[in-house]
């Protein structure tokens, strides 16, 4: 009786802990949904900002941020998808592959304002980019790149082992079986990937502050070589460094911000359980 | 029909050619030409492939190249026990003073109280994903932590000025709200995915037998849980909890966007602080150009990345480990 009780309590206590994540994540969803919502308009998300950024739209962060989240996955996916296939498909388990493992890893685990300080050094000033959407893609390609890496490994290494002896039996090469029998098999679980790799680039913030930044650009970017607005950085200039900035324009923000990152994440959830129904039957 | 038509042809086709063998021969002529072709590509392919598998390995030396090349210029201006053992961070003063102490204690004091919130709870949240949720609600609540951790960090920033720092001011009375705890409650929501997930893997990956077996000697759910799944799991999640500091440390906007950002070394975590990302994030828009100011912020750069590193590989020791002791 005794233990039973024990268990009855452990487990509440479980039940709770787990409340109190689950909670403010749901709250902070509609807290900003039902504040923001207000803001949303045709108009807001199609003209320039005007008076200092207090009136207008927010159009250009918009298109800056589609921009950037464009360059990053053309950089990094290509990058990410080679890397895996030479990881499964032909790499030997010895030191190199050890250590490309741990390279990753480390990748992972770095921060983002250390990519901002990278980018700067390398893109902006060594390359000779400048503070620009190029110089702002590449530095997040790296920044996703793990993720595209290890994605894209995953959804090759669920490809049945029988799938690249049948195609090697019947005469193609090792090439040919994986282009076109191993990468069209893996393609929904690469594409999950990259989807979650493009939400966490299009929320990034701190390292397109060091590299694309443009504070009030009332224009849209010309070329890959022009400065950008960006959401991120717009939601954060605007609640921080603009005084008198009205309430319901940052909650806007912040919605459409959240927004935009909520479709790439439903979007790749939705990618991976049909991926996941079918490679069940 | 169709089928039937083509699969005719085929096989008077097929018949033809076992009929007349030299045209056997150069058809096998034919695809031998074709083969060196391939064989060529093939070679090119694989070239390009095996270059792009060590671009994780080359991005991480470029990171350390630049990061060193114009963080240890520093050094010409600074000694290096005034920059690591300084015990103020003024770069825009008259005199300007380049100790990164106060900041490494600001980044210290957030990471501590963000791991004293987030490790208890999130434990306790992967050991009910894993053990004590059923199925349906499982897949929901995993969808809810992936999505935590998919919130920009700047919204919670946002959130944070507007609505958290206002309740740590009231509830604690405090002058202001912009303090190290405001900090630490954020980013213990932004290291909770990472704790949970990877603990809530290690849980799930244990063999079903240890299960069974505390069960079948009577053991209740929770004493199993307690007295046989978490000491097995414990490696996975200590590397967890490794990679929840990582995570913890090297996080910037949020932070900055709290914490009230005043360099000096907190003792308290009420008090303002500053943290090294933020120092970088906020002061490098306004240095000259290959100053030294600009030099300091690389060189801090380097701490925070040796900082990770460190915690980074001992995790992934760890978790080596633990796969090879079973899981």
């Amino acid at each position: 009786m005794n233990k039973q009780r024990q268990e009855k309590m452990a487990f509440a206590v479980l039940t709770v802990l787990m409340l109190i994540v689950v909670v403010p994540t749901l709250l902070i969803i509609g807290f900003i949904f039902v504040k923001g919502i207000g803001a949303i308009n045709w108009g807001f998300l199609t003209e320039m900002p005007r008076k200092g950024m207090t009136e207008g739209g927010i159009f250009p962060a918009i298109v800056g941020t589609l921009y950037l989240v464009i360059g990053t996955i053309a950089f990094a996916l290509p990058l990410g998808i080679g890397s895996a296939i030479y990881l499964t498909e032909y790499a030997k388990h010895g030191r190199l592959y050890r250590f490309i493992r741990l390279s990753i890893l480390n990748l992972a685990g770095v921060p983002s304002v250390v990519y901002g300080l990278f980018g700067l050094g390398l893109f902006v000033l060594f390359l000779g980019f400048g503070s620009s959407i190029l110089a702002g893609a590449l530095t997040l390609g790296c920044l996703i790149l793990p993720i595209t890496i290890t994605s894209s490994e995953e959804a090759l290494k669920s490809v049945p082992r029988s799938y690249r002896e049948a195609s090697l039996a019947l005469g193609a090469t090792k090439w040919q079986t994986i282009y076109k029998v191993v990468l069209p098999h893996a393609m929904p679980g690469i594409l999950t990937g990259a989807i979650l790799g493009i939400g966490r680039a299009a929320g990034e913030t701190a390292p397109i502050l060091l590299t694309v930044a443009a504070f009030f650009l009332p224009r849209l970017p010309k070329s890959l070589f022009d400065q950008a607005m960006a959401l991120p950085y717009h939601l954060y200039i605007i609640s921080t460094q603009v005084p008198n900035m009205p309430e319901e324009v940052k909650y806007g923000t912040a919605l459409v911000l959240l927004g935009i990152v909520s479709i790439f994440f439903a979007i790749a959830n939705i990618v991976r359980f049909k991926f996941r129904k079918l490679s069940n039957l | 029909m169709f089928y039937n038509k083509e699969r005719t042809f085929v096989m008077k086709e097929l018949a033809m050619n076992l009929q007349n063998q030299e045209s056997t021969k150069i058809v096998h002529r034919k695809s031998l030409k074709k083969g060196v072709k391939h064989r060529l590509g093939e070679f090119f392919i694989e070239n390009i492939i095996k270059v792009l598998g060590v671009t994780a390995v080359v991005v991480v030396a470029l990171i350390f190249i630049f990061l060193f090349q114009y963080g240890v210029k520093v050094f010409n201006d600074v000694s290096p026990a005034e920059f690591f053992f300084g015990r103020y961070w003024f770069p825009v003063s008259a005199n300007p003073q380049y100790g990164i102490l106060p900041i490494v204690a600001g980044s210290v004091m957030v990471t501590l109280g963000a791991i004293i919130i987030s490790v208890p709870i999130g434990i306790g949240c992967a050991i009910y994903i894993s053990e004590v949720a059923n199925p349906k609600v499982k897949i929901y609540l995993k969808i809810i932590i992936e999505f935590l951790s998919a919130i920009p960090s700047v919204v919670l920033g946002f959130l944070g000025i507007i609505v958290l720092s206002n309740w740590v001011r009231i509830a604690f009375s405090l002058s202001s709200g912009f303090t190290v705890l405001t900090g630490s409650i954020l980013v213990s929501l932004m290291a909770m995915p990472t704790i949970i997930s990877i603990s809530d893997d290690a849980i799930s990956a244990l063999p079903k037998e240890y299960k069974e077996a505390s069960l079948a000697l009577g053991a209740t759910k929770w004493e199993t849980i307690k007295n046989v799944l978490v000491p097995a799991a414990s490696s996975g999640i200590i590397a967890a909890v490794m990679l929840g500091i990582g995570r913890a440390i090297g996080e910037t906007m949020t932070v900055m966007m709290v914490t009230g950002n005043a360099a000096q070394i907190p003792t308290s975590f009420l008090m303002s602080g500053r943290t090294m990302t933020a120092t970088i994030a906020a002061e490098m828009g306004d240095t000259v150009r290959n100053g030294t100011h600009y030099h300091a912020l690389f060189a801090v750069g380097i701490v925070l990345l040796s900082m990770t590193t460190v915690i980074n590989l001992i995790a992934d020791r760890v978790l080596t480990k633990a796969k090879r002791e079973g899981m």
